[in-house]
């Protein structure tokens, strides 16, 4: 039992870092109806900076927040310069733009800082605390706490404040925005700063465990993939609660189902998205679209 | 120069021109209204006052050309529209689509509005924290004015409220409307089908058919013009 709650323990860290990942994709798919799947790759990204801030000398935290910083200002040029003129287009253009962008950032990754990997500090102290058997790391409590606060902070974002009214308006129904005066292409460049920031956050609290590579984030935005499908692609809620079931998921099953152990881990999502989109393709907390033809 | 002046408004959506040069103005404090029959172009004037279609021609409002402004810069300028088929938030709560309303807004009589509004639509108070959406027909109507009015705007532009709704709840509609008028003393363009209605709130009309101004004249003149009601209006 007592490995049961262990694994389920670091299940939910690993998780909270695929549902602050998820909720980035989740975001940026509301509001635009785009699957970004540069979404890791930006995350990496920040992660580099991150890391080359404490390379410059400037303590964990600090460097953190002056990543998220350029994160927000990264995100929203991104959507004006790179999303803005396919906005609208064939699905496919814009698929194809972000597997781009998806390529793009990952060379450039390796071109800037080469692509050996490195360590990033951690923002944690080493170390844990026992709770009976059940032994919890300081890591997995900070990153837990890290993705509850950011989590909460974009709820009473959206949900009580202007702006954040104004977002989920701009998103739910753009023309009518526009005629009570919202920039709707403002709002949409908020939100993929918005997003940036989360995929930042999701960045930085995994590269202490996975070590900085232009490849770290391949398989975390996979889980996250599979977070956001069985949340439903539209649900923020979903997002989350999707993010720590797979996380708990991928570890239960790495630890009893023998022949899965942690080399067949990566199955673990992939399986996830497939049994979704045959049963409930809206995924749990998401709502169908009605079209009329 | 009038209030909001319109000349040789060219309008349309892609190659598809629906409006062909249209004339005409709306004086500050009037209530002026367009009629037409289905495709004469009514809801494209109304869309291309607020920037929505492909314009050409001169539209000036308060004598700031808005010919080809964006919408949310000339709704900046105080030019409120309820599109046809309401345009409410329909995910969004009652309350959220009144505060939206007034998002262009900085001062601190947002809250003072709210309850007026609340007082002027009791209704819509009671279903304050209800989805839009699941509001009747004509709620969402009166939430749709509402609405535009917690822009306080100087220019309000009504494309057929009237639409869809019962006749019981049209007069209702329509009274509020003079109701409203009176209190904020705000300039109104409305768009109609329901010509004898509208022509009893309106001060002036136009008659728009295949994007064109067929005939204008005071609303009581044209209501009184046998011819032109035969003719245009199909009454």
């Amino acid at each position: 039992m007592t490995l049961f709650f262990q694994q389920v323990v670091s299940g939910v860290a690993t998780g909270a870092i695929y549902a602050s990942l998820a909720l980035a994709l989740v975001l940026i798919y509301r509001s635009t109806h785009i699957v970004n799947f540069a979404q890791g790759e930006m995350a990496m990204f920040s992660a580099f900076i991150a890391w080359q801030f404490t390379q410059w000398g400037w303590p964990v935290w600090g460097a953190i927040a002056i990543t998220l910083v350029i994160s927000f200002v990264g995100g929203c040029a991104i959507e004006r310069v790179v999303i803005r003129p396919v906005e609208g287009k064939s699905v496919l253009a814009i698929v194809i733009v972000t597997l781009g962008l998806l390529l793009i950032l990952n060379q450039a990754a390796g071109w800037i800082w080469d692509s050996i990997i490195k360590a990033f500090p951690s923002p944690f102290p080493t170390g844990s605390v026992d709770i009976g058997d059940v032994r919890i790391s300081y890591y997995e409590i900070g990153v837990i706490a890290v993705v509850m606060v950011s989590v909460t902070a974009l709820f009473l974002l959206f949900q009580k404040t202007k702006i954040g009214l104004a977002m989920r308006a701009a998103a739910a129904n753009p023309e009518s925005s526009r005629l009570v005066g919202i920039d709707v292409g403002r709002m949409l460049m908020l939100g993929w700063g918005l997003a940036a920031v989360l995929g930042a956050i999701s960045g930085v609290m995994v590269a202490p465990e996975l070590f900085l590579s232009p490849n770290m984030m391949v398989s975390v935005q996979i889980y996250a993939f599979a977070a956001a499908t069985l949340g439903g692609f539209d649900s923020p809620v979903g997002a989350v609660v999707g993010g720590l079931v797979v996380g708990v998921a991928e570890n239960l099953a790495g630890t009893y189902i023998g022949f899965i152990g942690s080399d067949l881990k990566i199955a673990v999502p992939l399986i996830i998205i497939f049994g979704v989109l045959m049963v409930k393709p809206t995924g749990l907390f998401g709502r169908p679209v009605v079209a009329r033809v | 120069m009038s209030f909001l002046s319109v000349e040789g408004l060219v309008a349309g959506y892609g190659p598809a021109r629906v409006l062909h040069g249209i004339d005409f103005a709306v004086e500050q404090g009037q209530t002026v209204v367009i009629l037409g029959a289905n495709g004469a172009g009514k809801t494209t004037t109304l869309r291309a006052l607020t920037g929505m279609t492909k314009n050409s021609g001169a539209v000036t409002f308060d004598g700031v050309d808005i010919t080809t402004a964006k919408t949310d810069a000339i709704v900046r300028m105080g030019v409120a529209h309820v599109p046809q088929g309401r345009g409410t938030f329909a995910d969004q709560t009652v309350d959220e689509n009144l505060r939206l309303g007034a998002y262009t807004r900085r001062d601190a009589e947002v809250r003072a509005d709210l309850a007026r509004m609340y007082d002027l639509f009791p209704r819509l108070h009671e279903r304050r924290t209800q989805d839009a959406g699941s509001l009747s027909g004509g709620e969402q109507q009166m939430l749709a004015i509402a609405r535009a009015i917690m822009l306080q705007p100087r220019l309000l532009l009504l494309d057929e409220p009237s639409l869809g709704l019962a006749p019981i709840i049209v007069k209702e509609l329509f009274r509020t409307l003079v109701e409203l008028k009176e209190i904020s003393g705000v300039t109104v363009l409305l768009v109609e089908q329901n010509a004898n209605l509208a022509l009893e709130i309106a001060d002036h009309a136009y008659v728009l058919e295949a994007g064109e101004i067929a005939t204008s004249g005071p609303a009581a003149a044209i209501q009184a013009d046998e011819g032109v009601r035969r003719a245009y209006l199909g009454y």
